[in-house]
């Protein structure tokens, strides 16, 4: 039994994240290089996370390759095939307007992985500059940047981003502004509390002395040190701006017809649940398939770079 | 004690009218005449012009700004353009409760999955089980509502017959929506309880309380669990917030006439007042959501009150 209990505890401690991130903290200390060995160490031997990266480079190769193996295409309609059953000529079958499901689906992750890329770079870069400077420069610019940043933070996500569609009229552009919106909060959040540490550090305060400029100090020598942290939330930004997208095409907000969206598609195929289920469930599991993949990489992620953040 | 409330009161109030101003003057950009959405076009102008002096709607938008937050102030939201002669704030009031149902169904469901498969997954930290139970609530987590309850809706009430698919009209409607909603909720509960108690079962008292001699089972329930709940509660709080101010999708696939579902509608109606009254009241619940779980974290947790 104390055996047991034992061996229990030396397992605990073996993954433990405190410890974990003592080791990783005094290899960077003997050497720099191996800081980043072990980080890609840690990502290679977690199992999730390179299925995550498999999932993700599959579903990237579809949608660049969408024209090339795919023999349909995706606006095209045929009446005559509508609803058909997955068969040799239409692997996942029609939907309700003859179109190919498979096709549609090449096309519409051409869609998901745009709409998780480009609103979470906005959003990681104007949450990375206002952190910054809310917290290297302080008082005013503080208290203004961290008020608005409270305010996009009060709202439920999907609330915001429809209030904005509504605003702006449903367009790419559009959504792009309205993810970007809501997801910056968070980044400027994370950035301001590192920064408001890092700023005390000797190094920033011998950079002050030698009177380097305030935008290097915070550019050069402030950022490097967030980016850990940065690239796990960026990583875990993509899959929720790409359900948050899903969610809208399907409320009628996001992208509009005849576009290939996994949301939209689910949305227009819903009423085909009790004659064809194939048509209507098969696009939400794509959705999950790659906001899953995300996870499993953002997870992966951080458990490699940065110990203290997890939840 | 009492000073921190005052002052966590206090921060909150300027994000509420922040939320107010930035809500209104989005609406304002909306184009089109809100007279022309009212009377469906097809009045004659001076009806028209009227009917916007009347309403004040040739003010100044700070004018009318600071007409609208007194309006609010006294529970007046104005009166929604769609649905003829109902007040916005009496048609919130209607919504509300059924959310409020659908939202205490959801937790329990929640709380009911998500808390003990945490629990067991950080007892048997690394095992099998423990990887099965996080794989499954990461997959929880990646499902978007909308599909989970297509899943839900084909599978328990087309296939099985279980349960009606949609509508709301007694306790067995608010199954399906509930596991719904809470399933998607459960997954963040889970994660979020296993890693505390993993962080707390590093801590010095649970040596000491392994060193006393203790079972394993009470050195978990007694001592680490109460310890490591904290964070968890505080998450909860929020998600209470969250699922209250508009579980959208799952009343709109349901059909459930909740506040989720009225905002929606308003969207579709293009009904403005309605629309900002609804995103208001969300907010506002958001904020009070997140006031409480602070009081109370600092209630339980008199280091916070300090710093």
């Amino acid at each position: 039994m104390t055996e047991d209990k034992n061996k229990d505890f030396s397992q605990l401690k073996d993954t433990d994240p405190i410890i974990s991130y003592e080791q990783e903290e005094s290899a960077e200390l003997t050497e720099l290089n191996s800081t980043w060995d072990n980080i890609v160490n840690t990502f290679r031997h977690n199992h999730l996370a390179l299925i995550g990266v498999v999932i993700i480079i599959l579903i990237i190769l579809a949608a660049v390759l969408a024209p090339v193996i795919s023999a349909y295409d995706p606006y095209v309609q045929d009446l005559e095939n509508k609803l058909a059953k997955p068969s040799a000529a239409h692997l996942l079958g029609t939907d309700a307007f003859g179109r190919d499901m498979l096709t549609r689906l090449f096309y519409g992750a051409r869609n998901s992985l745009v709409i998780g890329l480009i609103p979470s770079i906005i959003a990681i870069v104007i949450g990375t500059v206002m952190g910054l400077m809310a917290g290297y420069l302080g008082k005013t610019a503080d208290f203004i940047i961290m008020r608005i940043a409270d305010i996009c933070l009060s709202f439920p996500s999907l609330l915001l981003a429809m209030v904005i569609m509504y605003t702006l009229g449903a367009s790419l552009l559009n959504l792009f502004i309205a993810l970007s919106i809501i997801n910056w909060g968070m980044t400027a959040r994370t950035v301001r509390a590192e920064t408001l540490q890092l700023r005390e550090k000797e190094f920033v305060e011998a950079a002050r002395s030698c009177g380097v400029k305030r935008s290097t100090i915070m550019f050069r020598h402030i950022l490097p040190n967030c980016i850990p942290s940065l690239i796990v939330i960026f990583t875990l930004d993509i899959p929720s701006a790409i359900m948050e997208e899903a969610s809208l095409s399907f409320l009628g907000v996001g992208a509009q017809p005849p576009e290939a969206s996994w949301g939209l598609m689910v949305s227009e195929n819903k009423d085909q649940l009790t004659r064809a289920p194939w048509v209507a469930l098969i696009p939400g599991f794509a959705i999950m398939l790659l906001v899953l993949a995300f996870n499993f990489v953002g997870d992966g992620m951080r458990d490699a770079l940065d110990p203290t953040l997890k939840e | 004690m009492f000073s921190y409330i005052v002052k966590r009161v206090l921060t909150a109030i300027p994000i509420l009218l922040g939320i107010v101003l930035l809500i209104f003057l989005m609406l304002q950009v909306v184009p089109g005449n809100p007279v022309v959405v009212m009377m469906k076009e097809k009045a004659n102008p001076a009806v028209i012009a009227n009917l916007t002096e009347r309403m004040h709607l040739n003010d100044p938008w700070y004018i009318r700004f600071g007409r609208y937050v007194w309006d609010a102030m006294h529970g007046d939201f104005g009166i929604s353009y769609k649905m003829k002669n109902r007040e916005v704030s009496k048609m919130i009031m209607d919504a509300f409760p059924n959310t409020v149902k659908l939202t205490i169904a959801a937790l329990v469901v929640a709380w009911a999955i998500g808390i003990p498969a945490g629990i067991i997954s950080a007892v048997k930290r690394g095992s099998i089980l423990d990887n099965v139970v996080m794989t499954f609530s990461l997959c929880g987590i990646s499902m978007p509502t909308f599909w989970v309850a297509m899943l839900f809706q084909y599978v328990f009430a087309h296939k099985l017959g279980w349960l009606p698919v949609s509508g709301f009209s007694g306790f067995q409607y608010l199954i399906l929506p509930a596991f719904v909603l809470g399933w998607s909720y459960s997954g963040s509960i889970a994660r979020m309880t296993r890693t505390n108690l993993l962080e707390a079962m590093h801590n010095d008292y649970i040596r000491t309380a392994r060193a006393k001699g203790l079972k394993e089972s009470s050195v978990i329930s007694r001592h680490a669990l109460k310890n490591s709940m904290m964070p968890v509660v505080t998450m909860m709080a929020m998600q209470v917030a969250g699922m209250l101010s508009g579980a959208v999708m799952t009343e709109t696939i349901f059909g459930i006439p909740g506040l989720g579902r009225i905002t929606v509608d308003a969207i579709k109606n293009r009904d403005m007042p309605l629309l900002q009254g609804s995103t208001i009241f969300a907010a506002a619940l958001i904020i009070l959501g997140n006031l409480v779980a602070d009081i109370a974290y600092s209630f339980l947790d008199p280091r916070i009150r300090v710093s």
